[in-house]
């Protein structure tokens, strides 16, 4: 899962919130949001796998916070910017210069 | 089209069958037609992105009533192999006033055949744009910042 589709849930969504404004436990997490912990850590995981969250153990529980190399998402969206500014460069220089 | 993303780095390059002349006049006099319209910092549409071709030159978005976004400047400008210019855009694509927070952009052209060019894009130096999850971290509270987030990012990868 990516980034984008990762956060279009509005429960990961707040509990990437909670670990960006500090370090936080699953149960931490689960105390204050109105779903189960399974559930936290089911986010959790879609988190990790999209790079937003990195985790740590700590005894026998993961500490979860915001992925500090944060560029994840900024790389996904310039790498878009730039591939479609570069096809739409192709198609228009090459166009004109069949024209031509 | 090939994409090699490192992780401060984006780079992409592409083969164009027109000469390297011709590959740099389009890139840098036709920008209005290429550049993506989607991200758009002003309150209203875009009418025309522009591309100032020389050195200390800006590279901004001119609104359909006349105003001015300027989110670039013009470090190089080599034609026809070379251009540079920074990117003040910050990780929530809103304009970076401060100078130390842009990356920059370079882009290379280089003659493979008479009218072969390859075109080498490379948006460096992200790391200096800081922390993004700093903003994120903002726009997270509140629904209005992430519909807007949300809605840009749909937009751009339409």
């Amino acid at each position: 899962m990516d980034g984008w589709s990762a956060l279009a849930d509005p429960t990961r969504r707040t509990i990437l919130e909670l670990v960006a404004l500090r370090p936080r436990a699953v149960q931490e997490l689960a105390d204050e949001l109105p779903v189960t912990r399974p559930a936290v850590s089911q986010h959790l995981k879609l988190l990790k796998s999209a790079g937003l969250v990195v985790d740590r153990a700590e005894g026998t529980r993961r500490i979860y916070r915001a992925n500090p190399a944060g560029m994840a998402a900024l790389r996904a969206q310039l790498d878009r910017f730039w591939s479609q500014t570069l096809a739409n460069f192709k198609q228009l220089a090459e166009e004109e210069e069949e024209q031509t | 089209m090939t994409s090699n993303t490192t992780a401060a780095s984006v780079r992409i390059e592409i083969i164009v069958d027109v000469p390297i002349e011709r590959a740099f006049k389009v890139f840098t006099e036709r920008f209005d037609r290429i550049k993506p319209r989607e991200h758009n910092m002003l309150g209203v549409d875009i009418a025309e992105s522009i591309f100032e071709p020389r050195g200390g030159g800006r590279v901004y978005d001119r609104g359909v009533d006349g105003s001015e976004c300027q989110w670039g400047r013009v470090l190089a400008y080599e034609p026809p192999t070379r251009i540079l210019f920074t990117w003040d855009i910050s990780p929530r694509w809103q304009i970076e006033t401060d100078p130390t927070r842009s990356s920059e952009v370079e882009i290379r052209f280089v003659a493979e055949a008479e009218r072969r060019t390859r075109v080498e894009l490379e948006h460096r130096h992200l790391d200096r744009h800081g922390d993004g999850w700093q903003g994120l971290a903002e726009g997270v509270r509140g629904d209005q910042g992430w519909r807007l987030y949300l809605q840009r990012f749909a937009a751009a990868t339409c």
